[in-house]
């Protein structure tokens, strides 16, 4: 089908009204076809696809935004890519089956999930050594190292729990019972509290760092929608503190809740099973990654509302976003 | 390494009788299952696992465990698989008398009402190996949960996907066995809700050996008036293997073989059961099939039970997993629990061929008050079972 290109362009440079310096961009994992697709968020085009290791989940930014951390979990192996080059620099011994990841504020220490290993595995990305391997619930997932870097935490999907390891001494010291099956958890800026949700529960619960203890449990409804098909996964919290976004897999929804007080705003449709979200790095649009649909959703924060869908490839997973 | 060998060994022969481990909660599982020798077929070049169920028992008890860590409960399952049916009562009597309180029955319907008539009544009973749909509805065993699914929720779950597609014309095969015509009764009675027409239903009964003759035989034996799909009830394994592309009509056949209705199979990789499948795997040696998921379920069931309540209790177990607090991953895309009527687990049923998940119900449009799961199986009304009652 034709379209006069000038419009699209005029359309665009409405949306886009400040000129950045610099495009910046973002990368997105494609789990079922190997690769990273890499959109500039100027544009919102997909510029390029890179070819990556074997099925392609989490994805990390180096603390200084040099270096991109790749879970190729069918290759049982971290890849760090250069992003100045878009070449594999080499492989970290992640143990089986990597499947997320979080790096530590020292940016040295990579805490890995190993799925299939009920481990958490503890790589330094500088000498590629193994540091610790700890023994987590079934199916370990969602990771996350709180700001100050005292805690990791890990979430076991089967066991339904989240495991407080103490960073110094990568001692497993506490659990929290959440309802089933927890995907991701996420710390506010702060470090005092700590999102989780459970994708099969249907819930996201707040918990406080200090005592490790759930405060709200946070509920989801949709019209027209079948609550077992509302199923919180990715979990982002704005740097302003005022909003947490929820996606909510095959609800095909991102649920807007207000930060402070834990109320649901609003649900945002965005493409088929949606997982993980990432801000621009003006904060300016949320990017929602849609598995089923191959898409991602561009959310406009300000606006609350979808401005676009970008086609990547198949299963998108992991997004990342840097200037 | 020569320490800890003696230690295991004792652990996996004879754990039994039951001595506390201090502090933490020990929680033992009894698995009864019952193998019998299902005759001879004509179609056993791939023969079924002998300890389908066992080793789904086996995993539900190390994922219990991993939980169970974190939480000092520590989970111990005793088997018994025999293929004598004599056996299955006293080996259920003697796990009892040892102090077994939970059990998974991987056993026939009379074997299932046997044993619970026999225990006294403060055990909790889970039955994951029975599809008998009396026991859904009028031959209700007290107190008594059910992993499997039951004949009406396969054939419910076939029927919907059929009337999805259109195909509303059935011709019905059947084997000779008791069980095959239990399945095709509960064929006729889905399609009979979802306004399908059975063309005919008839009964395989021939001695030939198909495997020579199969292109020879099976094209008259299915001449009928036309149909649009031909609905196998052989539920061994006997004669289904050989129907599909030798039927009189160019139509599709399902039901026991082509395309089925499962609990469980290799081909479901969806919601995280990528992850249980390479688990089993591991585990066994071997695929997945509906009676380890079932086992597996049933252990699991009593993992999630324990971890929320913290108690051994089978009454306090089974008041807890019948309420609405109850929720089991069960990796099948949604949180599943149990009818409060017949003890059902409500689950979808995956629908596959050997090598392909093609559809998962119920379908989409089947609606239902409560849930569009209760759309499979028997519905409240339909059954004159009340476990929540009984508990």
């Amino acid at each position: 089908m034709f379209k006069p290109p000038f419009i699209k362009s005029l359309l665009l440079s409405a949306l886009l009204a400040a000129p950045a310096a610099q495009a910046a961009t973002a990368y997105v994992s494609n789990e079922k076809d190997n690769t990273l697709s890499v959109i500039d968020l100027d544009t919102l085009e997909v510029t390029k696809t890179i070819d990556v290791g074997e099925r392609p989940r989490g994805i990390a930014l180096s603390k200084d935004k040099t270096k991109l951390y790749i879970c190729a979990s069918d290759s049982d192996t971290v890849q760090v890519m250069d992003l100045a080059t878009h070449k594999i620099l080499n492989n970290l011994p992640s143990g089986e089956d990597p499947e997320q990841f979080s790096l530590h504020p020292d940016n040295r220490r990579l805490y890995i999930s190993n799925e299939d290993d009920a481990l958490v595995t503890v790589v330094d990305t500088e000498s590629h050594e193994v540091l610790a391997q700890i023994e987590v619930g079934v199916e370990p997932e969602g990771m996350a190292v709180s700001p100050d870097g005292k805690w990791a935490v890990n979430t076991s999907e089967t066991t339904s729990m989240l495991h407080w390891i103490d960073t110094e001494t990568h001692e497993l010291v506490d659990n929290t019972l959440v309802d089933q099956r927890p995907r991701h958890v996420e710390f506010t800026k702060e470090g005092d509290i700590l999102w989780a949700s459970s994708e099969i529960g249907g819930t996201v619960s707040v918990i406080t760092v200090a005592d490790r203890q759930i405060i709200k449990k946070l509920n989801f409804k949709i019209r027209g929608v079948h609550p077992d098909k509302i199923q919180p996964v990715g979990v982002k919290l704005s740097a302003d503190g005022k909003y947490a976004f929820v996606a909510l897999g095959p609800s095909n929804h991102v649920a807007v809740v207000d930060a402070k007080s834990y109320e649901v705003l609003d649900y945002l449709l965005v493409g088929r099973r949606v997982w993980h979200m990432e801000f621009t790095p003006d904060q300016k649009y949320l990017l929602t990654t849609n598995g089923v649909s191959g898409d991602v959703s561009v959310i406009d924060v300000a606006d609350m509302k979808v401005i676009k869908s970008i086609k990547v490839g198949r299963y998108p997973w992991g997004v990342v976003t840097l200037d | 390494m020569m320490k800890t060998l003696p230690r295991l060994l004792a652990a996996a022969v004879t754990s039994l009788p039951l001595i506390a481990h201090s502090a933490a909660l020990e929680i033992n599982i009894g698995y009864v299952g019952f193998e019998p020798d299902h005759g001879p077929v004509l179609s056993n070049i791939l023969p079924e696992p002998a300890d389908a169920g066992l080793k789904g028992a086996e995993l539900g008890i190390n994922d219990n465990n991993t939980t169970g860590r974190f939480l000092k409960q520590h989970y111990t399952l005793h088997s018994v698989s025999t293929e004598q049916p004599t056996e299955v009562v006293s080996a259920a009597i003697r796990l009892y008398d040892q102090g077994v309180r939970l059990f998974v029955l991987n056993l026939t319907a009379e074997q299932l009402t046997a044993v619970e008539r026999e225990l006294p009544d403060d055990v909790l009973l889970i039955n994951s190996g029975s599809q008998d749909n009396r026991l859904r509805t009028q031959a209700c065993v007290p107190g008594m949960l059910h992993t499997i699914p039951s004949r009406a929720m396969l054939t419910d779950a076939l029927a919907q996907w059929l009337a999805s597609k259109r195909w509303n014309r059935w011709l019905i095969i059947e084997g000779n066995q008791n069980d095959d015509q239990l399945y095709a009764a509960s064929l006729e009675r889905s399609a009979k809700r979802m306004g399908a027409k059975v063309i005919e239903r008839k009964q395989w009964d021939f001695d030939t050996d198909l495997r020579r003759t199969a292109q020879k035989e099976l094209p008259p034996f299915t001449q009928t008036d036309e149909y649009d799909v031909v609905v196998v009830a052989d539920e061994r394994g006997d004669f289904g293997e050989y129907v599909p592309y030798n039927t009189w009509y160019p139509r599709p056949v399902v039901g026991t073989q082509g395309m089925s209705p499962v609990a469980w199979h290799r081909v479901v990789e969806a919601w995280g059961a990528a992850q249980l499948q390479s688990r089993f795997e591991k585990l066994a040696d071997r695929w997945m099939n509906s009676r380890d998921y079932a086992s597996w379920a049933g252990v699991r069931t009593l993992g999630e039970a324990v971890t929320q309540t913290r108690s051994s209790d089978p009454a306090e177990l089974q008041r807890f997993i019948l309420s609405d607090k109850f929720q089991l991953g069960g990796f099948k895309g949604r949180k599943l629990d149990y009818r409060g009527w017949s003890g059902q687990l409500r689950q979808p049923i995956p629908l596959v061929h050997p090598r392909a998940l093609v559809s998962q119900s119920p379908q989409e449009g089947y609606l239902h008050p409560k849930t569009d799961l209760d759309t499979l199986g028997f519905d409240a009304s339909e059954s004159q079972c009340s476990v929540k009652g009984d508990a």
